[in-house]
C-alpha cells in the first residue's frame, strides 16, 4: 500500500460500522456496497439495514433518517453488532437518533456541511453539537463532504443536485481506507450500474476515489485497519444472501427437486415485496408469479395451482396472514399442499412495516376458526432461508397440507455470505399424482405421511370434487357425521405432529445451568452471548434454536429437562414460552423485547447474567 | 401441467356421463335444477372431455353446483373462487374451468376478485346466478335486491340501490357479456354455449327464481304469459324488435334509446338499432338500461388475449431466451461471486 502518510495499518478481528443519513442519502447502497466488498474480501459478514416506511420523509427531519449496519471480522460473526465502533453521520438528524448507541469513545465521522442553522432546527438541536462540547466522549472527524464531492466533480458537467447526490461514495471512499478495502469491487458495480448513463459513473467512481485519497493524505485517522478474511468458512463459491433472496432460491430449489412448476401468489407487503421481485425474474425456472388484487386472491390463486398440481406458495407479512386466516383452512380441509411464507413485522395492524418483530407465532399456529393445525418452521439465519423453505416445501407436498414459513424483516433484509449449495447434494421431493382410475377415492391417504391423493383435473377416471365442507375419511364426499368429524380433525392434527423433523440441537454443554431456548432471527444474539458468558464467566450456558415450532422436536422435552434454568428470549410478550410452559410443564422464563429491534449482544448477556445471580443466590 | 390428450376420437358423451352421484339438494322448485339440466345438456355438446372441466364455485345455494356435475370440481369459500379459478387455469391452460356464483357471492363479498378476473380476461366461463337474495342464510338482501325491499334484516326495507350485475362486468372490460332466465331451457343452452364457446371471460347473468326467499323475483318479464311482451332478444346483426306481433322496436334518442312501435303486419321502422355484439363498450352499456321491457341474449363478445395464455407465452418467451433454467445457475445469476479456499481474496487490497 502505497501510503502518502505514515498512518499505522493496525490488526483488527472484527468492527462494526453503521452508515446512516436522510432516506435518499443511498445509505443501503452504500451500507450493501461496504458489505460485497468485506464478503468478497473474504470477511465473515452479517448486516442490518433499517429504514424508515416513508420512501422520502422530508430531508433532514429525525424520521426521515435510514441506517445500515454491518459486523464484518476474521472471525465468526453471528449478529451485526450491538455498538458501531464507527457511526457515519450524513446529516444533525442522523447524528441524533443514532448517538444513543454509541459507546463512549467511538468513532463518529459526520459531515460537517450538514450542520447548518435549517438542519439543526429540523434535527431540533438548540445549538451545533460540533460546536457545543456535547460530543466530548466520542472521537468526531469533522468531514466537508458536501465541499469535497463538489470539488471532486467539478469539471464533470453535472448539475449541483446530481454532484450532491454522489456524497455518500465519498463517505463510502473514506470508509474503505479506514478498513482497508480494495475500491475495484465498487468500481465494477458503478460501471454496470451505469452502463448506460456513463456520467454518473464517472462521478461516482470520482467520489468513491477522492474520499479513499482524502482519508490517505489527510490526517483526519491516526490509523487504519485491516480485518483479514475470516479462516472459519469452508472452501468454496460464495455470494452474498438476504433471507428474502434466499427463499426465493429455496422455493425454485424445491419445485426443481419435485419436478413441478412453482406458482407464488403475493401481495405487495413489507417487508415480503422482495419475495415476489426475485420470483417474478426467475420465469424460466418454472416459477409462475401472481400479482394478486389482495392477499386472498393471492392465497385463492396459490391454492388454485396446488389442485392443478403445483408447488403452491404464497408470501405476506403478519396483516396479509390474517386475511389469508380463511383459505389457509380451505387448505387445510382440502388437504392441498401448500406454503405460506410470512416475513413477520412489528404489530398488531400496520405496526412499523419496516421494523422486525417475532409476534405471528401464535397466530400462524392457531389463527384460524376451528381445529386447524399447520406445521410451522423458523429459520434462524440468512441462509437458513433457503434451506428451511425447502423443507417447507417437502413437508408440504408429502403430508399435503399448508407449512409456514415464519421469517422476520430483520433476517429478509440481513445478508450473510453463502457459500453456494451443490445441487446435486440436495435430496430430491419424490411426489407423486394418482393416475389409477379403478377404485378411486380422494381421500384415500398414505398410512405414514397422512397424505391423501393428489390427483389432478386433466386425468380422466379421477373426476371428483374438493370443498371446505367436512370430507368422509376416504371417499371424500361431504360428511355431517359425527364420529367421523371427531377422526377428521384428529387425522389432520396427526398428520403434523408425525411430520420427521430435526432433533433439537444444544450449543454449548449438553447440561448445565442455564438454556436460551430461542427461535427464528435471535439465533445471532443469542448465540454470541452464551459464548461470552461461558468464555468470561465460566457457567455452563448454552443455546437452543427452534428450527419447528410445529411439530416440536421430539427430544425438546428431554433437553429442557437438561437445564437448571430456561429463559425463552423473544421478540414478543412470550409467545414460545407459553407454549413450551404448557407443553412441557417446564419453569420457563420470558425474556421479552418488542421494540421493532433485534436482541443485542449485550442485553441478553446482561440477562443471562442476572437469572444466573438470581439462582446462586437461592441456593446458598 | 398440461399434457397432449391421446388423438383417438373421443367417445360420444350424453347428459348423464355429466351427472355426479350427489343426491340434489336445493329446495324443490329452485331455478338452479334448471340451470343444472342446461349445463348438463350443453357439455356433450361441447366435446370438451369431463377430465379437462372444472367447475369451481364459492358459498352459497348456487356454489354447491360442482357436486352434481361428474367433473372436477372444487367448493371454495365465500366471494373467492374467481381466484382459485384464475390459479387453477394459469397453472394449467389446458382446462376448461366454470365459476359459478351468486349475487350475495360474486357480487358482494367477492366483488373485488370478479372485478379483477374480469378485466384480467382469464379464460373463465363465469356463471352469476341472480336471485337478489341471501339463500342460503335463509332471506337477507342481496347487493342485486331492490331498494326498498322488505327482508328478514330490513324490516323497514332496504335503504341500497341494487348493482346491475352487467354494468358491473361491461364496466370491468369484460369481453363477453350475456343474461338469460332460468325458466327457458332453449335460451339459457344458446346462451351457455355461446359463454362456452368464448375465448376469454365470459360472464353470464342467470335471473333465477328462489322459490323460498324471493319468489317470483322476475316473473314481471320472464313469466311465460308477458315474455314476449316483457324481454328483448338480442341477437347479433338483427334489429332490436320485441313484441308478441314483433310490432315493439329500440331505436337511439340523442344519447338514449327510445321505445318505438307499429301496426302489426308493418314495416318496421328502418332506423330501429341492429345489434352488434363487437360494437363499443358504451353500446353494451347503453344495452343494459332495458329493464323494462328487459334485455336477454348476448351483449357483447369481443376477442382479447387472456391472462392465463399471456402468462404462458411470458413462461415461454424467458425460457426461449435465457433457456431452461438450471439450479446450477440459479444461485449464481445476478450474484457477485467469490472464492474461499486455495485462491482466497487477499484482506489488503488497496484503491490505487
Amino acid at each position: 500500500m502505497s501510503t502518502a502518510t505514515t498512518h499505522a495499518l493496525q490488526e483488527a478481528t472484527r468492527a462494526t460500522v453503521r452508515f446512516a443519513g436522510d432516506s435518499g442519502d443511498g445509505m443501503q447502497v452504500t451500507g450493501g456496497q461496504f458489505t460485497s466488498t468485506s464478503a468478497m474480501i473474504g470477511n465473515d459478514v452479517a448486516t442490518f439495514p433499517d429504514f424508515p416506511a416513508e420512501i422520502r420523509a422530508p430531508a433532514g427531519t429525525l424520521p426521515g433518517v435510514s441506517g445500515f449496519q454491518i459486523q464484518f471480522g476474521s472471525i465468526d460473526i453471528h449478529t451485526p453488532g450491538d455498538a458501531p465502533d464507527v457511526l457515519v453521520a450524513m446529516n444533525p438528524a442522523a447524528l441524533k437518533v443514532n448517538l444513543p448507541d454509541m459507546q463512549p469513545g467511538a468513532t463518529i465521522v459526520v459531515n460537517e456541511n450538514a450542520f447548518v442553522p435549517a438542519n439543526l432546527k429540523k434535527a431540533a438541536y438548540a445549538t451545533n453539537p460540533l460546536e457545543d462540547g456535547s460530543l466530548a466522549k466520542w472521537r468526531v472527524v469533522k468531514l466537508p463532504l458536501s465541499d469535497l464531492t463538489r470539488e471532486a466533480l467539478k469539471d464533470t458537467g453535472l448539475d449541483p443536485a446530481e454532484v450532491d447526490r454522489c456524497k455518500n461514495f465519498l463517505a463510502l471512499g473514506v470508509m474503505f481506507w479506514l478498513y482497508d478495502r480494495p475500491l475495484e469491487p465498487t468500481i465494477e458495480w458503478v460501471n454496470t450500474k451505469f452502463k448506460k448513463k456513463p456520467q454518473y459513473a464517472d462521478a461516482n467512481n470520482r467520489a468513491l476515489r477522492a474520499g479513499f485519497n482524502f482519508a490517505d493524505t489527510t490526517e483526519l485517522f491516526t490509523s487504519h485497519y485491516r480485518v483479514r478474511p475470516a479462516t472459519h468458512l469452508p472452501p468454496g463459491e460464495y455470494r452474498q444472501l438476504s433471507g428474502n433472496e434466499a427463499i426465493a432460491l429455496g422455493l425454485v430449489t424445491a419445485a426443481k427437486k419435485a419436478g413441478l412448476g412453482a406458482f407464488y401468489g403475493s401481495y405487495p407487503i413489507t417487508p415480503a415485496s422482495d419475495i415476489l421481485h426475485h420470483l417474478s425474474g426467475l420465469k424460466h425456472y418454472g416459477v409462475k408469479t401472481f400479482q394478486a388484487e389482495d392477499e386472498i386472491a393471492a392465497i385463492g390463486g396459490a391454492i388454485g395451482a396446488a389442485f392443478a398440481g403445483e408447488l403452491a406458495i404464497t408470501g405476506t407479512s403478519g396483516p396479509g396472514v390474517c386475511l389469508k386466516s380463511e383459505a389457509i383452512g380451505l387448505a387445510i380441509m382440502t388437504e392441498l399442499p401448500l406454503v405460506v411464507v410470512n416475513v413477520q413485522r412489528a404489530g398488531p395492524s400496520t405496526g412499523m412495516p419496516t421494523k422486525t418483530e417475532q409476534a405471528d407465532l401464535l397466530q400462524a399456529l392457531f389463527g384460524r376458526n376451528g381445529e386447524s393445525p399447520v406445521a410451522v418452521l423458523a429459520p434462524a439465519t440468512p441462509a437458513e432461508c433457503f434451506t428451511l423453505s425447502i423443507e417447507a416445501a417437502r413437508l408440504a407436498l408429502t403430508h399435503r397440507c399448508p407449512v409456514f414459513l415464519l421469517s422476520d424483516g430483520y433476517i429478509a433484509n440481513g445478508a450473510e455470505p453463502w457459500r453456494l449449495p451443490d445441487p446435486a447434494q440436495i435430496a430430491p421431493i419424490p411426489v407423486q399424482f394418482a393416475t389409477e382410475a379403478a377404485g378411486f377415492k380422494p381421500y384415500v391417504r398414505d398410512p405414514e405421511t397422512l397424505g391423501r391423493l393428489w390427483a389432478l383435473p386433466g386425468t380422466p377416471g379421477l373426476e371428483h370434487r374438493l370443498g371446505g365442507l367436512e370430507k368422509w375419511d376416504g371417499s371424500g364426499n361431504i360428511s355431517y357425521d359425527p364420529d367421523n368429524h371427531h377422526h377428521m380433525v384428529a387425522l389432520r392434527a396427526e398428520k403434523v405432529a408425525r411430520m420427521k423433523v430435526a432433533d433439537a440441537e444444544v450449543v454449548g454443554p449438553q447440561e448445565g445451568d442455564l438454556l436460551l431456548l430461542g427461535w427464528g432471527s435471535t439465533y445471532g444474539a443469542l448465540l454470541t452471548a452464551a459464548e461470552q458468558v461461558r468464555k468470561e464467566d465460566g457457567a455452563a450456558v448454552s443455546v437452543c434454536q427452534l428450527r419447528s415450532l410445529n411439530p416440536f422436536p421430539k427430544n425438546l422435552g428431554q433437553v429442557l429437562g437438561r437445564f437448571k434454568k430456561v429463559i425463552v428470549p423473544e421478540l414478543n410478550l412470550g409467545q414460545l414460552c407459553l407454549l413450551v410452559r404448557a407443553r412441557y410443564l417446564v419453569d420457563a422464563e420470558s425474556f421479552a423485547k418488542v421494540k421493532g429491534r433485534p436482541f443485542q449482544v449485550g442485553e441478553v448477556v446482561s440477562k443471562i447474567r442476572e437469572t444466573l445471580a438470581q439462582a446462586s443466590g437461592r441456593s446458598s | 401441467m398440461s399434457s397432449a390428450s391421446p388423438a383417438k376420437p373421443l367417445p360420444k358423451l350424453t347428459r348423464k356421463d355429466f351427472t355426479s352421484d350427489q343426491e340434489v339438494r336445493w329446495c324443490p322448485g329452485c331455478g338452479d335444477y334448471a340451470i343444472l339440466a342446461a349445463v348438463q345438456k350443453l357439455m356433450p355438446e361441447l366435446g370438451i372431455p369431463r377430465e379437462k372441466t372444472v367447475f369451481v364455485s364459492g358459498i352459497g345455494c348456487s356454489s354447491r353446483f360442482p357436486y352434481y356435475m361428474n367433473t372436477y370440481g372444487f367448493h371454495t369459500i365465500h366471494g373467492r373462487a374467481p381466484s382459485i379459478a384464475t390459479g387453477l387455469k394459469c397453472a394449467n391452460p389446458d382446462l376448461t374451468v366454470w365459476v359459478v356464483t351468486g349475487d350475495g357471492d360474486g357480487l358482494s363479498i367477492g366483488g373485488n376478485h370478479l372485478l379483477h378476473a374480469i378485466r384480467r380476461n382469464v379464460d373463465l366461463k363465469m356463471l352469476l346466478f341472480n336471485n337478489r337474495i341471501y339463500g342460503l342464510t335463509k332471506g337477507q338482501y342481496s347487493p342485486t335486491s331492490e331498494q326498498g325491499k322488505t327482508t328478514k334484516s330490513t324490516p323497514m326495507g332496504s335503504l341500497e340501490r341494487p348493482i346491475n350485475p352487467l354494468r358491473f362486468a361491461i364496466a370491468s372490460e369484460a369481453t363477453f357479456v350475456a343474461r338469460t332466465y332460468d325458466t327457458d331451457l332453449k335460451h339459457m343452452g344458446a346462451v351457455l354455449e355461446a359463454a362456452a364457446r368464448h375465448k376469454g371471460m365470459a360472464f353470464v347473468e342467470i335471473l333465477q327464481n328462489c322459490v323460498i326467499f324471493n319468489d317470483g323475483a322476475f316473473d314481471a318479464h320472464v313469466d311465460k304469459k308477458v315474455r314476449d311482451d316483457q324481454l328483448v332478444y338480442l341477437e347479433h346483426g338483427k334489429p332490436l324488435i320485441y313484441g308478441a306481433q314483433k310490432n315493439h322496436g329500440v331505436r337511439m334518442k340523442g344519447f338514449g334509446l327510445e321505445f318505438v312501435s307499429w301496426a302489426p303486419g308493418a314495416t318496421p321502422p328502418d332506423d330501429l338499432l341492429v345489434h352488434d355484439v363487437h360494437a363499443a363498450a358504451s353500446y353494451s352499456y347503453l344495452l343494459t338500461e332495458l329493464e323494462s321491457p328487459l334485455a336477454v341474449g348476448v351483449f357483447r363478445a369481443v376477442q382479447a388475449p387472456t391472462y392465463d395464455a399471456l402468462m404462458n407465452q411470458q413462461m415461454a418467451a424467458a425460457r426461449q431466451k435465457k433457456g431452461e433454467g438450471r439450479l446450477e445457475d440459479l444461485y449464481r445469476e445476478g450474484a457477485s461471486l467469490w472464492t474461499v479456499g486455495a485462491q482466497a481474496g487477499n484482506g489488503s487490497g488497496n484503491g490505487h
